[in-house]
């Protein structure tokens, strides 16, 4: 049986790690250079406990499964995951209703945990917050996580499991006999395939028609963030929500899981065409900074040290879409990933493959002996004992020189993340968090490159940041 | 390395902790001339001016670890912790001397709205690509922010061959030295566009398009205003901040700048660590900052050696003028150098320092130009319970 999944953000990717657990020949493509890069990069990175989707749902069951399901597989997956809880606040009474009104679908939702607080007990809690809250609903089974993280972690274990992973490969047809997919068409070369996921995030209703399949029309919307400088310390402990109106969650404050303050998103409708828009506005950073300041007031603005902007494919019913068609059979969708799609990751997973493929496509699968759910990650001597890091430089003194001083990456962990697949820059940036911190690389990224360069035999000149045609150097001084 | 020939000279033991391969910092990528007029009457480029600390360094048989990281401090256990390929090191100090030195502002500070293309470098980036990798960072650029290390790229790019159509500024006057605007800018026919931003940065993998306006008094674009340029690199100049985080729970760190709280001997808020140079405020010139890094060195070295007790520390207040200070307290052991920053241009001035210890008449002063003078300490009553230091209208 082969299985080809499109798309590595973090819904293929959870998909793809689940399926590894199966005797099948399983093929992962993904466009970009890297797994995650596409709406999985830029998000809130909340593991949301589920209150507020409304019951009956898709979104809504996936959801807080998929929360109950996070701690074990980041653990698996070696990804921080930390489960700090979320304050919805609220500074009216009428605000303080809808408070009441979320702690009822959370029990419809079945999810744990949840607790009306007053003023005291929120700001015992949150001493930063705007002092005019009146009450709020704490969810202690909310988390945050490194979103591309998970994805690249899963990828990761897929292909220690037998999987193929193949980058830079985007879809671009498909090749159906007799209402049966035969082969996905690539920009490159020509899969076999049986069974097709389109997990391709902001284009899954695009990849659907090339099926002839229907799949609600997507239209983006998009979510601007300002990011604060985990030199600033601990602004928020735990992620702060103001009350959500119909239409969006808000504008938040949260840390992020390295020490940092993340503030947004806003939400702006774009048209379809717009479905790589993903600049910031002027308008659309003013709007973020004066709504989070209005929930957390004295935001350090001298320490935010970068922004940037995501894409929610949004569809007319502002649910998920997942369904497996039958004509042609074997097509299976799983788009319209809005919010809370990172959450609800690995629980779509497992409804994929334990649910539909069984029972939707009467296809059994066998599981394999010696699945092995563990991941190795790239070792952070930063983060462990003087002594192990002393043992570990003894072993290769590569561990002891510091590329990134701001987050203290060791050369070897530059060198691991590019025998893991880094590419570019951004790919090395991602993986390892250099050049992520305060200077943004402003002291490193000439030895980043000239790393990358040696690891892959390129030309310094040759070194990209990130996608096609984002060069950075321009030839030579002087021969 | 100022630091660590002050300390020397008092004969006490020094390691001087560096995490680059080479001693020097931002000196070694700064192959222009200026350097030293002050400090060794001679004008020198950057990294002959860190050769001559070096030769010093080594005549006075300092200890120098290079390649050297120090991951935290733990100043009240008077230990260091120490990064570097051949293990984890725990240094024990009876004084300290940071000298850590700035970092460039980067560009999603600036808040800059549009893409987040390749081809926008910080000016030290651009300069270390140029100067030391030998590598060209784009073909056509525009510049952002007159301040020095941006003055200085734009002509250096030009000379390289790279054509630089620009250089925007938000103030209505330069950041940098008046000398750096005619050799850098004026010399090469390099427009500067004050009182302008950037507005928009746009590109697709590369930079292809930098939007610019014209700003109010309050820094905002002024609608209808705006240029458009075609470029494929933007240099940003946009500030330097001191780096001080490694000590940010431990002394006090002015909250704005984020620059080290010392006194006129490089003393922090505690009595055995000191800091010096651009870690406490951004200095226009090396030889400040090697005559502040010798005292802060030579002060250390007497609190190691248990020769003197801290003096009372008489607090520095800056007047409603002055941009930028230090000292911000006296101790009476050494001469008050002080410099000041003005927050905007100013013509027939006084600057005063009461009560009653100095005055000097200036015809203009500007921000991008350091003032600096030194008050000899017998000039200063050690009863004072504060200084104030002002730059007035000069009614005479
Ligand atoms: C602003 C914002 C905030 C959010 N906050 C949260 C949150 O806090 N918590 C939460 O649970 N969820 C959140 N979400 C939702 C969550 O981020 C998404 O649901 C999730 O990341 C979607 O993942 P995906 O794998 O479906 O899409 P993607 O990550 O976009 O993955 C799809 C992949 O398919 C690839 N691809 C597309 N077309 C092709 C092709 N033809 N061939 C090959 N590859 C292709 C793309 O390159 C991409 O890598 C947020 C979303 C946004 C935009
Ligand atoms: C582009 C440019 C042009 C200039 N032009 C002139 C000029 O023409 N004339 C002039 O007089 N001045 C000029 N200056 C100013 C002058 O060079 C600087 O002010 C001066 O060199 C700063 O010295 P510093 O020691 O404070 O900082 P730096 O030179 O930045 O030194 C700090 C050192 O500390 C090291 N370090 C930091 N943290 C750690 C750690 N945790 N562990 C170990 N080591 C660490 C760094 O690697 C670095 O080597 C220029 C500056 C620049 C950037």
């Amino acid at each position: 049986m082969n299985v080809v999944v499109v798309g590595a953000g973090i819904v293929g990717a959870a998909i793809a790690r689940k399926l590894s657990m199966y005797d099948l020949n399983l093929i992962i493509l993904e466009k970009q250079p890297e797994a995650g890069w596409g709406i999985t990069k830029a998000n809130s990175g909340i593991v949301h406990a589920g209150y507020d989707d409304p019951p009956g749902t898709l979104r809504a069951s996936l959801c807080s499964r998929g929360n109950m399901m996070y701690e074990e597989m980041c653990k698996q997956l070696k990804v921080d995951f930390k489960r700090i809880g979320s304050l919805v606040v609220a500074f009216t009474g009428d605000e303080v209703k809808v408070l009441h009104e979320l702690m009822r679908r959370g029990e419809l939702n079945n999810v744990k945990g949840l607790k009306l607080l007053d003023r005291e007990e929120v700001l015992s809690l949150e001493p930063r917050l705007n002092g005019n809250v009146i009450a709020a609903l704490y969810a202690e089974t909310a988390g945050i996580t490194e979103p591309w993280m998970v994805a690249i972690a899963c990828v990761e274990n897929a292909v220690q499991n037998g999987a193929k992973f193949l980058p830079n490969t985007k879809v671009i047809g498909f090749e159906i006999v007799k209402e049966r997919i035969r082969y996905v068409l690539t920009d490159s070369d020509k899969i076999p395939a049986d069974v097709v996921i389109n997990a391709t995030g902001m284009e899954s209703d695009l990849l659907a028609k090339l099926a002839g399949v229907y799949h609600p029309p997507l239209h983006p919307r998009r979510g601007q963030y300002i990011l604060i400088d985990k030199n600033a310390g601990n602004i928020v402990n735990s992620v702060i929500f103001p009350t959500p109106t119909e239409d969006s969650k808000g504008i938040l404050v949260l840390p992020t899981v390295d020490g940092g303050t993340l503030i947004g998103p806003n939400a702006e409708d774009l048209s379809d065409r717009e479905r790589e828009s993903v600049s910031t506005t002027l308008e659309g950073l003013r709007e973020v900074l004066e709504k989070a300041s209005h929930l957390v007031p004295h935001l350090p603005v001298n320490r935010v040290i970068k922004t940037f902007a995501g894409l929610r494919p949004e569809t007319p019913s502002k649910d998920f879409y997942i369904t497996a068609e039958t004509s042609p059979w074997g097509f299976v969708n799983v788009g319209g990933m809005r919010s809370p799609g990172l959450t609800a990751a690995p629980a779509i997973a497992e409804y994929v493959v334990e649910y539909l493929i069984p029972e939707k496509l009467h296809i059994s699968l066998t599981r394999k002996k010696d699945f092995n759910p563990e991941r190795r990650k790239i070792p952070h001597p930063a983060d462990s004992t003087p002594e192990k890091w002393h043992e570990m430089i003894a072993r290769d003194k590569r561990w002891g020189r510091i590329v990134c001083a701001c987050n203290e990456v060791t050369e070897m962990e530059i060198r691991e993340a590019i025998r893991r697949g880094a590419r570019t820059l951004d790919a090395i940036k991602f993986r390892t968090r250099a050049m992520f911190g305060k200077c943004q690389g402003g002291f490193c990224t000439h030895r980043i490159m000239k790393i990358l360069a040696e690891e892959t035999g390129q030309a310094l000149e040759d070194v990209l940041k990130a996608e096609a045609g984002s060069w950075i150097l321009n030839g030579k001084v002087r021969p | 390395m100022a630091a660590a020939l002050g300390a020397a000279e008092q004969g006490v033991e020094v390691l001087l902790v560096e995490r680059e391969d080479r001693n020097g910092g931002v000196l070694n990528q700064c192959i222009h001339n200026g350097f030293g007029l002050h400090y060794f009457r001679e004008e020198l480029t950057g990294p002959e001016y860190a050769e001559r600390f070096m030769k010093l360094i080594e005549s006075r048989n300092i200890r120098t670890f290079t390649g050297a990281h120090v991951w935290k401090l733990a100043p009240f256990e008077n230990t260091a912790f120490i990064v570097s390929e051949s293990g984890i090191y725990d240094v024990y100090f009876d004084a300290l001397v940071v000298t850590t030195g700035a970092r460039e502002r980067p560009f999603g500070a600036l808040m800059i709205p549009g893409d987040r293309p390749a081809g926008i470098f910080t000016a030290g980036l651009a300069q270390r690509f140029v100067n030391i990798e030998n590598h060209l960072p784009g073909k056509r650029a525009l510049i952002l922010g007159s301040g020095d290390i941006g003055l200085i790229m734009a002509r250096r790019l030009t000379l390289e061959g790279m054509e630089v159509v620009g250089v925007v500024e938000r103030l209505p006057y330069p950041g940098g030295l008046e000398r750096n605007v005619q050799q850098c800018l004026v010399d090469f026919d390099i427009p500067l566009y004050l009182s302008h931003t950037v507005t928009g940065v746009e590109g697709k993998g590369r930079l292809e398009r930098v939007y610019i306006s014209e700003v109010d008094d309050e820094f905002k674009p002024v609608k209808g205003t705006e240029k458009v340029f075609e470029v494929d690199t933007l240099i940003l100049s946009v500030g330097l901040i001191p780096q001080t985080e490694i000590l940010k729970n431990f002394v006090e760190i002015d909250p704005k700048t984020f620059g080290f709280i010392t006194s006129n001997t490089g003393r922090t808020s505690l009595d055995s660590v000191f800091a010096a140079g651009n870690d406490v405020i951004i200095y226009d010139l090396v030889d400040y900052v090697s005559t502040e890094g010798y005292t802060a060195g030579k002060h250390a070295a007497l609190h190691a050696l248990r020769k003197v007790t801290p003096s009372r520390r008489i607090p520095i207040i800056p007047g409603e003028n002055i941009g930028v200070l230090f000292p911000r307290f006296y101790e009476e052991q050494e001469d008050l150098r002080i410099y000041v920053r003005v927050r905007k241009p100013l013509e027939n001035v006084r600057v005063v320092v009461e009560p009653g210890i100095y005055s000097r008449k200036f015809d203009r002063v500007a921000p991008n130009e350091m003032i600096t003078f030194t008050i000899p300490s017998e000039k200063i009553p050690p009863s004072l319970n504060r200084i104030l230091v002002e730059v007035e209208k000069d009614e005479g």
